[in-house]
C-alpha cells in the first residue's frame, strides 16, 4: 500500500482537483483529506457519512471566579497573553459584577496548564475541548476520511494525524487488499503539511507558472527533501507563462525531479468545478488527458520501488 | 489603522489585493519632507504568511535588517536533575520523556511555554534559545515592508507571525497585513487586532465554502469585514447569493482577466500596468475607512 501526497506551499494551485481525479481513476484506494482547516474534497466526491468521530484538541483553562483572589500570578506566567485582569469599571458599565476579575480568553489559550499549577488557590482547572470532528465516509470512488477543524481552533497538525491514521485503518481493515491513500494536502509548509507528508510513500507537489508558485514550490521541495519523501512535480496552467514553465522544467532537471505533467489552462476544469464533478470525469477535455497521464505515471512510479 | 487581507482557501488573491492595495494608497500618504529628500511613509506592508511568504516579489523591497525568531527551549543541568518526572508531567506536548537516568527533550515538539523551568523542584531546567524562523525588514519606495520566513522542517507559524505583529503601529499610520490561507490558528494570530478584514474568494463551490468558514473565523473574532469576489465572471452567482443573504458588502469585483494572470505570473502589481484599476483600489480605500467609521 502506497500513500501519495498532493501538495503545492502556495494555494489554489488545483491540488483539490487532481486528488479527486486521481480518486476517480484509481483502483483499490482510500482518500483522505487532509486540509482539515478548509477542506474541499467533499464538495467533488459527495461523501456519505458513516461514521463521526469527535477530536479532542488541547484543553483549555478556566477559572473558577469563587475562589480566585485576583493574585495576578498566572497574568505572569501566561506566554500566550491568554489571561487579562479585567478592571471592574467595565464591567459595571455592563452591569455585572463591580470588582476586578481575572479572565482566560479561550482562543488565546494554548492549553499548557502553567497557571493551573501556579494558582495558590487552586483556582484553575483544565477543561476538555472539542477542537472539531472527523469523518468516515462513503463516496462513489470509495471510503473518504476526512475532518472538519472548528473555528478558530489549534493543532491542525494532531487532526491530520488522526485523519492520516485512520485511512490506514480503514485500508487494513478493507476486505480485499488497498492499494493507496490519496492524500489532499494542505497549503503552507508548517505544522499540518508536515503531519500529511511525513512516511508517505510519494509527494506530488502541484505548482504553477508563476514567480510565486516557484518560490513556493522551491520552499516545499525542501521540506519533502528534509523528510525524505520522495518528489515528483506537476505544472497546472502551465500555458499561462511559458518562460516561467521553462524556468521549473529546467528546476526540475537540474534538481533530478520527475515532471510528471503539463495541465494546460481550461475554462472546462471549473465548469466541473461548479458541477461538483471530478474533471477527468465530466469531459473528454485538455486537462482529463493530462491528469490520466499524470495517473499512470505515479502508478509505474510506485510500482517500480 | 490596521487592515488585514485573508480567504480560508489559498490561492484566491490575496496577496494581488494587499499589494496592490497598498500601492495605490501610498502616494496619498507620501509626504515630502524637504524637496529631493527622502519620503516619510506612514505604510507598514506586513507579510504574515510567514509559511509561503510572496508579497515581496511584488513589492520588490530593499531588506536593510534581518532578526531571528527564536522560541525558548528547556535545558536540563543534568547535575542538579533528581529524575522526579515533575517537567514530564506538567508538558503537555509530550516534549520531555524522562528514562531511567536520563532526561530526554524533543525541541520542535516544544511549545515554550516555560512550565517545566517554572515549576522543576530542583531549579534543573533553564531555557535556551532556538531559532524557527526570521523575519526581515526593509522599504519598498513609499512602503515599509516586513515579513516573516519559517525555517524549513518547522511546524510552528505562530511566533513567527507574532514577531511581525509586534512592529505593528497602530497609533497613527497605515498597516496592511497579507494573511495566510486557511482558518487555524496562524489566521487567528494573523488578523487579530485588525480594524477591518478583506477577504478574497473566488466564485467557485471551493471559494464559497472557505469563505463561510473564514466568515465564521472573523464574527468570532469580532473584527468587521468585506467581501472581494475575483475571477468574478468565473463559476457562478453562488457567493454573491451568499453575501446578500448574510448581508456582506461585496467591495470590489475583478473579472478574470489573462492579462492580469499573466503580469502577476511576472511578480507584477497590475495596478503598474491597468491605470484605472489605481482609482479602484483608492475608491476601495475610501469605502473600507467609511465602513470603519461607522
Amino acid at each position: 500500500m502506497k500513500q501519495i501526497v498532493i501538495i503545492s506551499g502556495k494555494g489554489g494551485t488545483g491540488k483539490t482537483v487532481i486528488a479527486a481525479s486521481f480518486a476517480a481513476l484509481a483502483e483499490k484506494k482510500v482518500m483522505a483529506d487532509c486540509d482539515v482547516d478548509a477542506a474541499d474534497l467533499h464538495l467533488l466526491l459527495h461523501p456519505d457519512v458513516k461514521e463521526t468521530h469527535q477530536f479532542m484538541g488541547s484543553k483549555k483553562a478556566i477559572i473558577n471566579q469563587e475562589k480566585c483572589t485576583q493574585c495576578g500570578k498566572c497574568i505572569n506566567v501566561c506566554r500566550f497573553d491568554a489571561i487579562s485582569e479585567v478592571r471592574g469599571r467595565k464591567r459595571e458599565m455592563l452591569k455585572q459584577v463591580q470588582h476586578d476579575i481575572v479572565e482566560i480568553d479561550t482562543i488565546s489559550c494554548e492549553g499548557c496548564g502553567v497557571c493551573k499549577y501556579i494558582c495558590p488557590e487552586n483556582a484553575i482547572t483544565m477543561r476538555e475541548n472539542i477542537s472539531g470532528e472527523w469523518y468516515i465516509s462513503d463516496t462513489k470512488y470509495g471510503a473518504l476520511v476526512h475532518a472538519k477543524l472548528g473555528i478558530a481552533e489549534e493543532n491542525s497538525g494532531r487532526l491530520v494525524t488522526l485523519v492520516r491514521q485512520n485511512a490506514i485503518s480503514v485500508t487494513e481493515s478493507a476486505s480485499s487488499g488497498m492499494d493507496y491513500i490519496i492524500i489532499d494536502g494542505p497549503p503552507g509548509i508548517g505544522c499540518p503539511v508536515i503531519a500529511s507528508l511525513s512516511g508517505a510513500d510519494l509527494a506530488l507537489i502541484v505548482t504553477e507558472p508563476s514567480l510565486s508558485g516557484i518560490h513556493d514550490m522551491e520552499r516545499i521541495i525542501k521540506v519533502t527533501n528534509h523528510f525524505g519523501v520522495k518528489t515528483v512535480v506537476c505544472i497546472n496552467k502551465y500555458d499561462l507563462n511559458l518562460k516561467n514553465t521553462k524556468f521549473i522544467e529546467e528546476y526540475c532537471q537540474k534538481s533530478n525531479i520527475n515532471l510528471i505533467g503539463k495541465i494546460p489552462f481550461d475554462k472546462i476544469v471549473i465548469e466541473a468545478l461548479v458541477n461538483g464533478v471530478p474533471v477527468v470525469e465530466y469531459s473528454e477535455n485538455a486537462a482529463s488527458k493530462i491528469i490520466k497521464i499524470m495517473w499512470n505515471n505515479i502508478k509505474a512510479l510506485c510500482n517500480h520501488r | 489603522m490596521i487592515i488585514s487581507v485573508a480567504s480560508g482557501k489559498g490561492g484566491t488573491g490575496k496577496t494581488t489585493i494587499a499589494t496592490n492595495l497598498a500601492l495605490s494608497i501610498a502616494p496619498i500618504n507620501k509626504k515630502r519632507t524637504l524637496k529631493g529628500s527622502a519620503t516619510n511613509s506612514n505604510i507598514l506592508f506586513l507579510d504574515c504568511d510567514v509559511e509561503e511568504p510572496n508579497a515581496h516579489i511584488f513589492l520588490k523591497p530593499k531588506f536593510k535588517k534581518t532578526y531571528q525568531v527564536t522560541i525558548p527551549v528547556p535545558e536540563v543541568d543534568k547535575r542538579k536533575c533528581t529524575y522526579c518526572g515533575k517537567c514530564v508531567e506538567v508538558c503537555q506536548y509530550n516534549a520531555i520523556a524522562v528514562v531511567k537516568n536520563n532526561v530526554l527533550i524533543f525541541p520542535e515538539l516544544c511549545n515554550g511555554c516555560g512550565g517545566c523551568s517554572l515549576l522543576c523542584p530542583e531549579d534543573a531546567i533553564s531555557e535556551i534559545k532556538r531559532e524557527i524562523g526570521i523575519i526581515e525588514e526593509g522599504r519598498a519606495d513609499a512602503i515599509n515592508f516586513i515579513h516573516g520566513k519559517l525555517n524549513i522542517g518547522e511546524v510552528r507559524a505562530t511566533p513567527v507571525i507574532r514577531s511581525v505583529k509586534l512592529k505593528v503601529k497602530s497609533e497613527n499610520g497605515i498597516t496592511i497585513i497579507d494573511v495566510p490561507p486557511g482558518t487555524s490558528c496562524p489566521v487567528i494570530e494573523a488578523v487579530k487586532g485588525s480594524d477591518f478584514c478583506l477577504l478574497v474568494t473566488e466564485p467557485t463551490p471551493f471559494g464559497l465554502n472557505d469563505l463561510i468558514l473564514a466568515v465564521e473565523v472573523l464574527r468570532k473574532l469580532g473584527i468587521p469585514f468585506g467581501v472581494i469576489i475575483n475571477r468574478s465572471d468565473i463559476g457562478d452567482k453562488k457567493v454573491t447569493e451568499y453575501c446578500k443573504q448574510e448581508r456582506i458588502p461585496i467591495l470590489m469585483h475583478i473579472p478574470f482577466d489573462r492579462e492580469i494572470a499573466v503580469t502577476y505570473s511576472n511578480g507584477i502589481p497590475f495596478v503598474l500596468y491597468k491605470k484605472d484599476w489605481g482609482l479602484k483600489f483608492k475608491n476601495l480605500w475610501l469605502q473600507i475607512e467609511k465602513l470603519i467609521r461607522n
